[in-house]
């Protein structure tokens, strides 16, 4: 049998190219890439505008008030007969300090309703009791503000003033909890409980999700050491969920420095700094924005636009300083 | 022979008798101590015997574990008491405001509601004349056009955090979040400066439902990535497997599989702008009347309505706020108890 031997052809040239390998998308795909990345940017774009356009519109008079726009607190504009604008004094101060105020009273007194709530589901909830109680918590996150700011100016202001009376009466040493006058009706003090009703549902859902993401077998080598239960917690969940608990807690905090209808319908708007809690006054920068829109100028409008500008970098620092906590202390939802 | 003795299983973790009735007893006291305390005080009201109650309650149980077992399971019962009180707590605030809007909107619904819209009537007026037509049309044009304009822009970017994955799904993931906290005054503001001044000129549903459009793409976005996360990347791999693009795959596999989970996202962002009054108020300009054309002219709306009729003052406006009040509820409600059904079932079949 004879064996036909095949040459093997010369060798390749030095100057050959291999072969590419990767294959190309398809025109399709690029097309279909290039419209999903466009649509994932629209955030991006969406957040970007916000900054130019509510910048560009309040430029005017940021520049024209300079720092006095943050630290006075006149807000005054006298016209004259033709319209035009005499005289101007734009200074947020005093509805910043009642923004500030507000939502911190808000967050002091949700977050240990949230954390007991949070706790109760997670360790000493039965399953059927945590899966109603979770989508119950879950939908009141939906309730319309304005539910909540008539609710609290009907229903809850009678209770909370009289709360309002009890702390006057028996801590009004302490400089806070003092009233100049004896008008308790519309306080700050109030606004922030109808707040934090509203915010407890999402430091909940934060705590909870945090919580439940403890480890099994510390819990388990807590319980196998003899502890109880809130032994367990306060050895293991606590430590873990710490963190969580704080981003959760800056989350509700930007949530109730934005709120508006709720607290302009609670609220006694009164432009001036108010530090005594209990006391009938205060606002906050969204409600002035609703307040003083309807018979704005042009040229104050532009002013208001520049408050709209200041509360939304506040809040967008907070979110962004709540969403860092939460990712570093694990918890990757909301 | 021996004989042994098998013992009768015991289970020393169930509650005795004893400590059945102690926690009866227990029970019956607080109630007692909590009686007698807001009669002989003069603190009042419902919620007065409902603290006086936790407190009587968590003290005597924490005592009687502190008798019988000791400091740490003391402790133990003291803080399992108040936990469960803090859930209550947290409860009370919305039996409360269903309570409310059930009882005082309740008086405020009659048939006429759905009927007439409020053209040839004041808020002030008797409650049998006009009613909530107007409103509830405007709400429903407001939701659908910002539905359309939201659905796509969510979809798409849960579809690149998910699917693409390229090198800003981060800051992307972090923008959504950043998103979905700005206060919604300023999403009104924004539209106010960009659209409605230097182009419309004019209130209309349209511009109200841009700016429920920047409130509603974080919800449907974040939503639509968790869904989409659920479905199994054996799927995905049998689309490429078969030899699919990945436009192929992510439209003939990806999507149809998640369906019911992106509706129930599309129904969560529903509920979530439906009720939103503070840009509708700066954008819509809020008419009385019935009006079908989205793009021009005031359009009327729930929460526009409710505002309205509460600032008016008059027992009868704020019957009238009430039962707007409860339709908005309901609607909310709906949406969202349909969410939750179809968000149950997470991944069709």
């Amino acid at each position: 049998m004879s064996q036909t031997f095949v040459e093997p052809s010369a060798p390749a040239p030095a100057d050959a190219v291999p072969r590419d390998l990767t294959t190309k998308p398809r025109f399709s795909d690029r097309v279909f890439r290039g419209v999903v990345t466009t649509g994932g940017l629209s955030s991006l774009a969406i957040l970007g505008l916000i900054t130019i356009f509510l910048g560009y519109r309040g430029f005017e008079v940021l520049r024209q008030e300079g720092f006095n726009f943050i630290t006075s607190s006149t807000w005054a504009i006298t016209t004259d007969d033709a319209g035009n604008v005499v005289e101007s004094h734009f200074g947020l101060a005093a509805m910043l300090v009642g923004t500030i105020l507000c939502s911190i009273i808000a967050v002091v007194i949700a977050v240990p309703i949230s954390v007991f709530t949070a706790l109760f589901l997670n360790f000493y909830a039965p399953v059927w009791l945590k899966k109603i109680l979770v989508s119950v918590i879950d939908m009141m996150a939906a309730f319309p503000s304005i539910l909540f700011g008539i609710w609290g100016f009907l229903v809850l202001m009678p209770s909370a003033e009289y709360w309002g009376k009890l702390l006057n009466h028996y801590l009004g040493f302490i400089p806070i909890f003092h009233v100049p006058a004896s008008y308790f009706t519309r306080s700050p003090f109030i606004a922030g409980i109808v707040l934090a009703i509203m915010i407890i549902p999402i430091i909940t859902s934060v705590s909870r999700e945090v919580f439940s993401q403890t480890p099994l077998d510390r819990i388990q080598a807590a319980y196998a050491l003899g502890a109880t239960r809130w032994g367990m917690i306060q050895a293991v969940v606590i430590p873990y969920g710490r963190g969580g608990v704080v981003g959760g807690a800056m989350l509700g905090l930007g949530r109730a420095m934005g709120e508006t209808v709720a607290v302009y319908t609670v609220l006694n708007i009164v432009y001036q700094v108010n530090w005594h809690v209990l006391f009938g006054a205060g606002g906050n920068i969204a409600s002035l924005i609703i307040l003083k829109f309807g018979d704005a100028s042009p040229y104050e409008i532009k002013a208001l636009m520049a408050a709209g500008l200041i509360l939304f970098l506040l809040t967008l620092m907070v979110n962004a300083g709540a969403d860092l906590i939460v990712k570093r202390f694990g918890g990757n939802k909301r | 022979m021996t004989t042994s003795v098998i013992p009768a299983p015991t289970r020393p973790w169930v509650a005795s008798t004893k400590d059945r009735l102690f926690d009866i007893g227990i029970f019956a006291l607080a109630l007692v101590v909590d009686l007698l305390l807001v009669a002989v005080t003069p603190m009042k009201g419902k919620l007065a015997y409902v603290f006086v109650f936790a407190i009587a309650y968590v003290t005597l149980s924490a005592l009687r574990q502190f008798i019988v077992r000791g400091s740490a399971s003391a402790k133990d019962a003291f803080v399992s008491s108040l936990v469960a009180f803090g859930a209550f707590v947290t409860l009370l605030p919305i039996l409360s405001i269903f309570v409310t809007v059930i009882e005082k909107g309740s008086k405020g619904i009659h048939l006429g509601l759905f009927t007439h819209d409020m053209s040839m009537a004041t808020p002030t007026d008797p409650l049998s004349n006009g009613g909530l037509l107007h409103a509830i049309t405007g709400t429903l044009t407001l939701v659908a056009l910002a539905l359309i304009m939201s659905v796509p822009i969510g979809i798409l970017t849960a579809l690149y955090l998910t699917e693409i994955q390229g090198r800003f799904t981060r800051p992307i993931r972090f923008l959504v979040q950043a998103m979905s906290g700005v206060p919604s005054i300023v999403a009104g503001l924004f539209i106010l400066s960009a659209v409605l001044y230097p182009i419309a000129k004019n209130y209309s549903g349209f511009m109200g439902s841009l700016a429920l459009t920047i409130l509603m793409i974080p919800t449907i976005a974040r939503t639509s990535e968790e869904v989409l996360r659920l479905i199994p990347n054996d799927l995905r791999e049998a689309g490429t497997a078969l030899g699919g693009t990945q436009w192929r795959t992510v439209a003939m596999i990806v999507l149809p599989a998640a369906r019911s989970g992106l509706v129930t996202a599309m129904i969560l962002g529903v509920a979530r702008i439906a009720g939103e009054t503070a840009p509708i108020l700066l954008l819509t300009g809020g008419g009385d009347k019935v009006n079908g054309n989205a793009f021009n002219g005031p359009i009327g709306s729930l929460p526009y309505y409710i505002w309205k009729s509460f600032n008016a003052g008059s027992p009868e406006s704020i019957t009238r706020a009430w039962a707007g009040l409860l339709v908005l509820l309901i609607l909310v409600l709906v949406f969202f108890t349909i969410a939750r059904f179809l968000g149950s079932r997470k991944v069709a079949k």
